[in-house]
This record gives structure tokens, sequence and C-alpha cells, in this order.
């Protein structure tokens, strides 16, 4: 090989073939905002069409290229405006119905999953924004790949905690009213802080009102890749030997996605939007964010070092990946997701990794508490609480953050929850019983913080 | 148009033989051969021109894993710009 090297290659092939390393999702930003209508019925056949126009060869030129290239691509999804947007001019209708709008065009082109059943109230409820909140329990049982996301605090506005404790009652009746089914209706619900209005991975993907009409974003992944990189390493060899290895294997990793956006948006004649630099991990073994951290020398995540390694990891995949990349955005950072990993289903089995570490690695990872199962009789005012504290840690150190919570509605703790697929399972992490509803209960807003002072 | 044939697995005879026999039964130009043994596996990699094969991808892709399962051996064709891509700054 002139051009190329022969352990280049191989390294490659390794990675694709043992590594688990894939192009996680290729999802399309559809704006709604022009299928704004007063009348539902209209609104709903605008949407639709705009849907299935615009994403009608997403799968087929997604497959093609995968196929062409050799590059494993698992996802293909949409994410559209939030629907409140588009409930505001019309005041007599039912979100439910734009709800099975967005499944049934979802199913139409083919896709996976479709985001954008949300609503953003940072600040405070704006018209349709309400009614959207109080139909996702419904919205969500009635659909099958409709993702909802709502985002109740900024770094700029503060935390809307009449929001967050409708949060709490929400996230309770999703799982209550798909009881039957795993309660999976709260693995496709999302509360955020500072949501990214670009990010292409579900349950948070939308639309923001910034983005352009329509536009193509890559979510790149290989945990998988990284913990073998790292396995390579001697482990006597310092955090900074580590640092690099990351960085290397991240630049590698992301420039795939790139490729891959590259040649879609090509094909597609839709613009390239952002590369999300992210380490998303699968319930299969070793393709596992917990198992890098432990690569690095932990005993099992969760224990003491576990905040600083994250913190390393999270920052060196960014370093690696921004230079690989045109633009980056969404979540961009190590995923933590306890039902998604098999390495942190290990570690909150056998204890290590309990909701409280949990929550201090969310101020150091990409996102939040994500797919981590609550015992069914966790309270509303419960719920809410983990959600204003994870907006707050969000909201001071501008990041984003989110939860998504699953309350196994009729289990206890030792039980399990089976997801299947990429949702994997999870076992039912205790929550401090001790309750915050005076707190919740006071409702308003916790005031924007002073780093939103910096004009 | 141009990939890379990679064929990984126990060492056995006319792995080269096979793999370059269905390529030219397919049209397609090798330009370029490398083998080695790395961590007591065989690799072969195959440089190849794709511009001129005879065969829908889909094809070319069945064949080419049917001989890399005849052999034992796994066999992989991905496209160079995805070395190029991850390798080359």
């Amino acid at each position: 090989m002139s051009i190329l090297n022969t352990k280049d290659i191989l390294e490659t092939i390794h990675m694709l073939t043992d590594q688990s390393l894939d192009v996680r999702t290729v999802t399309m930003g559809i704006s709604l905002l022009d299928c704004i209508s007063p009348d539902p019925g209209r609104a709903c056949e605008n949407i639709y069409r705009k849907i299935t126009t615009r994403a009608a060869r997403l799968v087929e030129v997604v497959e093609e290229i995968s196929a062409e290239y050799g590059i494993p691509i698992v996802n293909k999804r949409i994410s559209v405006t939030p629907v409140a947007m588009l409930l505001g001019a019309a005041p007599g209708a039912d979100p439910v119905n734009y709800a099975r709008t967005l499944d049934a065009a979802a199913k139409a082109v083919g896709v996976n999953f479709i985001g954008g059943f949300g609503a953003l109230v940072h600040k405070g409820f704006g018209p349709g924004d309400e009614r959207l909140l109080q139909a996702i329990p419904e919205a969500l049982a009635v659909t099958d790949v409709v993702c909802s996301s709502v985002n109740v605090g900024s770094t700029k506005s503060g935390i809307n905690m009449d929001a967050v404790a409708r949060m709490g009652r929400i996230v309770r009746a999703t799982a209550e009213g798909t009881a039957g089914n795993q309660c999976m209706g709260a693995a496709k619900l999302v509360t955020f802080c500072n949501a990214p209005e670009d990010n292409p991975f579900m349950a948070g993907a939308f639309h923001g009102p910034g983005e352009p009409d329509c536009e193509l974003h890559v979510g790149v992944s290989g945990p998988g890749a990284v913990r073998a990189a790292l396995a390579s390493l001697p482990k006597d060899a310092p955090l900074d030997a580590v640092a690099e290895l990351v960085k290397r294997t991240a630049f590698k990793i992301t420039r795939l996605g790139q490729l891959v956006a590259d040649l879609a948006s090509e094909r597609l004649g839709v613009p390239a939007g952002i590369i999300d630099l992210s380490l998303a991990p699968t319930p299969a073994v070793g393709d596992s964010v917990a198992n890098i951290l432990e690569e690095m020398g932990l005993e099992s995540c969760g224990c003491c070092g576990t905040t600083a390694a994250l913190a390393l990891l999270n920052d060196a995949v960014k370093k690696g990946g921004v230079m690989a990349s045109n633009h980056v955005g969404g979540l961009s950072g190590a995923f933590i997701p306890v039902s998604e990993d098999d390495g942190m289903i290990c570690a909150a089995q056998r204890g290590s990794l309990t909701l409280e570490k949990l929550e201090a690695m969310t101020a150091v990872c990409s996102v939040g508490i994500d797919m981590v199962v609550l015992p069914g009789d966790t309270p509303a005012e419960v719920i809410s609480g983990l959600i204003a504290d994870e907006a707050a840690i969000g909201m001071v150190n501008g990041k984003t953050t989110a939860v998504r919570v699953i309350p196994a509605i009729g289990r206890g703790a030792g039980e399990v929850l089976d997801f299947g697929g990429l949702l994997g399972h999870a076992p039912i992490m205790p929550i401090s019983r001790y309750s915050p509803a005076v707190f919740v209960g006071r409702g308003g807003r916790i005031p924007a913080p002073m780093q939103a002072l910096k004009n | 148009m141009k990939a890379v044939i990679t064929v990984i697995g126990r060492d056995t005879v006319g792995v080269i033989a096979r793999v370059s026999g269905v390529c030219s039964e397919m049209n397609i130009n090798i330009e370029d051969v490398t083998q080695s043994i790395m961590q007591q596996m065989f690799c072969m990699i195959m440089l190849v021109d794709l511009s001129r094969c005879s065969v829908p991808q889909e094809e070319m892709r069945r064949r080419l894993a049917e001989v890399g399962q005849e052999m034992r051996m796994q066999v992989n064709v991905t496209r160079q710009e995805v070395f190029d891509a991850m390798h080359h700054i």
C-alpha cells in the first residue's frame, strides 16, 4: 500500500467490526413553521406533507451510503420544530392529533424516531405551551416513534419552577399511561435545561426556531473503539497520555461522521448542519462509556475518581472531534445513560453506581440523568426536585443538562425494566424519599445566575 | 472509485487466488496487495478499483462475503475515502 498504511487500515477494520464503531444517527431537521394554520386539520395535513416530502429519500440514501462505503449507520431520524409553536395559532386544536400526524409521517418515510413534540418554556408559558405539556402523556401512549422534550431552564433565563413542578407530574403520568409496555412513554420524554436546538440524538432532538428550513445532522459514536484504544495503553501511562489517545481516537471517529454528513448532504441536496461529537453507548458488551472509565483504572464505574475520569474523557472527546468536523453542535460529549450502557447497568447492579454519583457526573458529562429507572411509587414532587437539581447544574455551569427517568409503575427496588433494542434494560435505582414538596410547590422562577450577565 | 478489501483470519492455502479470482469475474482491477501476520492472525489487504465493476454493489459485497465464509475468514470491503478521512489530515 503506497498511500495507505497497513496498520491504519486494520485499525479501522477492527473499529468497524469488533469495536462497534458506527455512525449512530443521521437526523434530518425540518422546520414546521410554514405548516402553522388556525385549522388543526389543515395544519396536520401540512405537517404530513412537508415531512414526507423533505424526508422522502432520507432512509434510502443513508442506507445506500452505508452499503457503498462499508460504514454502519444505525439510525435514521427526524427532528421538527417544537409542536407547541404551532399550537398557539390553533386554540381549539388537540395536540394529540399533531403527535399522531408526526407518528404517521415518520412511519411513512421509515425513520425509527421523530423528535419535537415539545415546548420551550424556560422563561414562561407561551400560547400553546400549556396545552402541549398536558397532552404529553396521552401523545406518548398513543404513538410509537414520537419523542418529546421540554426545556424548563437556561443560563440566561433561570429555571421555570412552575414548569418543573408540572414535569414531575407529567413524567409520572406518562409512565402510568404506558405501564403495560415497560413504562416506555417516559423513556421518550426529556426535560432539559439549556437544550441545544440542533441535537440529533433522541429522545431530546428538536429543530429549534433559529435553524434553517431543512438540514442534516450527524451523531457519531464509538465508546467501544475508545475503550479498545485505551486497553493498549500501559496501566502506568500518565493521564496526559490517556487524554491524548482519546483525542486521537475521537478525531478518527468524528472524521467518519463528517464524511457521512458530506455525502448525505450532497446526495439529498440538503445543507449539512452539525456533527454531534458524542460517545453514545449501546447495551452491546464493550460499547460502553462506563467501561472506558474502568479502562482508565477505576475498579467499577461510580467509585471515587469517576467524575474526574469522566471530565477528562468528555473534554478529550471534544478536543479530538472539533478539528475533525466543520460545525460542531448538539450535545457533544460523553453520554451516561444507565439502561443503554452495559457497563453502567453492571455498575448499578453491583451497587457502585448510585443516583447521587450520577448527579455529580452530570456536572462534567454531556447531558444529565439519563435512562434511570426509579421505584414505581416515587412521588411526582421528588421527580420535580430531581429535575430542579439537574437544571440548576446546567444553569450555573452554562451546559446542557437533562432528566430522562422512568418510574417503574407497580415495581420496586431490585426489579428490572427491559425496553429492548438500543434503550436496553436497567435495575430500579433507589432515590431519596425525603420530600421537596414545599420547595417545588412554591412555583415561580429561579432567577438567572450571575453567569448570565456576560454582555 | 477505489476500495480496500481486507481478509482477516487463520491462514489457509489459496487466499489470494480465491479473492482475486472473484474480483476478476466481477471485473474489479487489483492495484496493490499486501499481507502480514498480526497478533497471530493472517491479514491480506487489497487496494482495488471498483469503477468498472460489472455487478451491482450488493452482489459484489455478497460474493466476497461468500468467499470469506467458505474460507472461514472475515472479508470487508470499505471505500478508500473512509481511510483517507480517518487517517489523513
